[in-house]
């Protein structure tokens, strides 16, 4: 037969059994877009942390209290278990790799001023701060040494409560009071949306440490501290020379005995690589499972249809077809049997990706290479549970064909 | 005489059922020559639709040999049994055996579409030309469950005519068929073998059977007779007196 011949013929059949056809895309079409836009969540959500943990700052080395083993053994009672301003003023006179350090220090608590109230969390930290996060002010200015050395009462308002308290106004030069201190708004942050950890870097307020500790936390003690080694090459050496001071200044002599941890921002970065990466595997498998369910549909309907088609298959051999043209045949009409249906899968999964990316927050990012490999199973499944029963039939006598019950 | 074109020599066929052997063909030695118009009759089992199926090398014999034109077609391979039954054959079979949810047209065109000499040149005009011989030319868009059994009978044929083979097979071709449809068919067959066809039909009814001009019996997978009609029946002449007492019935 001609090609164009063999073409109109296989839509003619398709066509001729409408219902069949369409049961039969309809596995390709649902397993396509499934895998699709499964893969894509987890393609997102990769790419949203990655950008996240990017936007953390650069060269950000964070050194936490306690072990780093914190799920195994216990630390020996006595341990010291948190840091003193005594750490920071340590490693900035001994470190030659960090360029930047900071303390910080919580304290939760209400804040009033404004329009209202509002929970979140204040953050003493040095003028140090806003270079370690890379971030920037929206307005104002961010406090000096000077703010440190006097403990001023003055703070920098995140983008969130900014909203919250000043929804209108300018609230530069306004008090607000912080667990009914009172502290003087000289800037507002730059809106950076939430974090990779999930913490809303938008929802806080940022004062000097010394403020904090005397007036707020009431205490020597600072939760943890951030730094920023001089360039992401020296990374090690800057990692390597914190842990050394840490454990002279702790009088550690073993490192089991460590009573802190330094963490960087590709430890960060690799951990919630790992666990989205997980989750693109769990959803691409689930959406694969459903693919081979789609599969197992196909070769239900093909099966079904395998004793109307084996009669056709005999006609067709008894007025003169060869097994060769059956094959062709049956071949073009499983091919764009999943050719549609895995192109109207592949559309499916294109608008299922425009809906997650514009109407929700879970963006999906829809790879060419996971198109290309859905597409390419779901044709690899057609063809083989629609070529498969006609080669069998194709091989039969004519007459055997015909008999077919 | 004219050339041999089928000869079966011992032609025996088996079929195996479980451990159970059914001799449908027990050593059948036949010689049809060209232009010849052969029914072959007897009782039911005795193995015709077998032998039919043979010589129109849609199955295999078990033992045997089949020269068709001469050629031995066990020698044959599977491409050219196909090129055999699309060029030199034209089967008319018991039931109708067309295409479902396909129209009359597409149904004789696609023999054609099998014909890789592309012998005919325009597939669909002959196709309609087939049609309208076997009286079927306002049913060309009708699929086969809107058409009567014995329309559907004439689909088969035009069929079988589109190739325009030299030899045509046909199992029980009115078997479906009202006794003036039938005599029409044969008139149909009749015309085809003065054009030089060679016909070998399958028939239960001896009234048939004498519009050939060979009648050849089978009983258990032998034959048992093999005779020439001296004055075969013309299907025309019955024709006029089925009209005639047509006419008589209705005037008394
Ligand atoms: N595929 C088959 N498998 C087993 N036995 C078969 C098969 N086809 C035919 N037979 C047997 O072979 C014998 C001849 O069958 P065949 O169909 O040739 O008879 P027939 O003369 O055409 O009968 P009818 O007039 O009823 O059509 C029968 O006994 C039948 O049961
Ligand atoms: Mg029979």
């Amino acid at each position: 037969m001609k090609f164009k011949s063999i073409i109109t013929a296989a839509i003619k059949s398709i066509l001729k059994s409408r219902m069949r056809s369409l049961l039969t895309a309809l596995g390709i079409i649902i397993g396509v877009a499934a895998v699709i836009v499964m893969v894509s969540i987890g393609e997102g959500a990769q790419k949203q942390v990655q950008e996240q943990i990017a936007s953390l700052g650069s060269n950000l080395i964070i050194i936490y209290p306690g072990a780093s083993n914190s799920g195994g053994v216990s630390r020996g009672a006595g341990s010291i278990n948190r840091f003193t301003m005594d750490d920071v003023n340590r490693i900035k006179d001994e470190a030659t790799f960090i360029k930047y350090i900071s303390p910080i220090v919580r304290a939760g608590g209400q804040v009033i001023g404004g329009v209202g109230n509002w929970n979140t969390s204040t953050q003493g930290v040095s003028p140090e701060y806003l270079d370690i996060r890379a971030w920037k002010l929206s307005s104002g200015e961010f406090f000096t040494d000077k703010d440190v050395i006097s403990r001023s009462k003055v703070c920098v308002l995140g983008s969130e409560v900014k909203k919250n308290l000043f929804p209108n106004d300018d609230p530069i030069g306004s008090l607000v009071r912080i667990r009914n201190v009172p502290f003087k708004v000289i800037g507002v942050l730059e809106e950076k949306g939430q974090s990779a950890m999930g913490v809303n870097n938008d929802d806080l307020i940022l004062a000097p440490w010394s403020s904090v500790l005397d007036r707020l936390s009431g205490g020597r003690y600072i939760n943890f501290i951030q730094a920023s080694a001089t360039s992401l090459a020296q990374m090690p050496q800057a990692q390597a020379e914190l842990t050394k001071i840490m454990r002279e200044a702790h009088k550690i002599q073993s490192p089991e005995d460590d009573d802190f941890t330094i963490r960087n921002q590709a430890d960060l970065a690799d951990a919630a690589t790992a666990t989205t990466k997980v989750l693109t595997l769990l959803l691409g498998s689930v959406a694969g499972v459903s693919l081979i369910v789609g599969g197992i549909g196909i070769m239900n309907i093909m099966l079904v249809s395998v004793t109307e088609r084996t009669r056709e298959i005999g006609i067709r051999l008894s007025i003169g077809a060869r097994a060769t043209d059956i094959l062709v045949q049956f071949l073009t009409e499983a091919i764009m049997l999943s050719l549609s249906g895995g192109l109207i899968g592949i559309f499916l999964a294109f608008g299922m990706g425009y809906i997650l990316n514009n109407y929700t927050s879970q963006p999906a990012v829809i790879q060419p290479a996971i198109i290309f490999i859905s597409f390419a199973f779901s044709g690899a499944v057609g063809v083989f549970f629609g070529f498969y029963p006609a080669r069998k039939a194709a091989n039969l006598n004519p007459i055997d064909a015909l008999r077919y019950e | 005489m004219s050339k041999i074109i089928i000869e079966t020599r011992n032609l025996v066929k088996t079929y195996k059922v479980g451990d159970m052997e059914v001799n449908a063909l027990k050593g059948i030695n036949l010689k049809i020559f060209e232009g010849e118009f052969v029914a072959i009759m007897g009782a039911s089992g005795s193995g015709k639709s077998t032998f039919m199926n043979v010589i129109g090398c849609l199955d295999q014999p078990t033992t045997g040999d089949y020269f068709l034109d001469n050629v031995l077609t066990s020698k044959l391979d599977k491409n050219q049994y196909a090129e055999i039954r699309n060029q030199k054959i034209g089967f008319v079979f018991q039931g109708f055996n067309l295409l479902s949810r396909t129209t009359a047209l597409e149904n004789v065109e696609l023999p054609l579409m099998y014909d890789r000499h592309h012998r005919i040149k325009d597939p669909k005009k002959k196709a309609v030309e087939v049609l309208e011989r076997v009286g079927l030319g306002d049913r060309m868009d009708h699929v086969p469950n809107q058409l009567s059994g014995g329309q559907q009978q004439r689909v088969a044929i035009a069929r079988a005519l589109v190739n325009e083979p030299s030899l045509i097979l046909a199992d029980e071709p009115t078997g479906n068929l009202d006794s003036k449809t039938s005599v029409e068919v044969f008139g149909l067959f009749q015309q085809l073998n003065k054009e030089g066809i060679t016909i070998v039909l399958v028939t239960h009814e001896r009234d048939y059977a004498n519009f050939s001009k060979r009648i050849v019996e089978l009983r258990d997978g032998k034959i048992i007779r093999d005779k020439e009609i001296e004055k075969p029946l013309t299907a025309t002449e019955e024709l006029e007196k089925l009209k005639t007492a047509e006419v008589n019935q209705e005037i008394s």
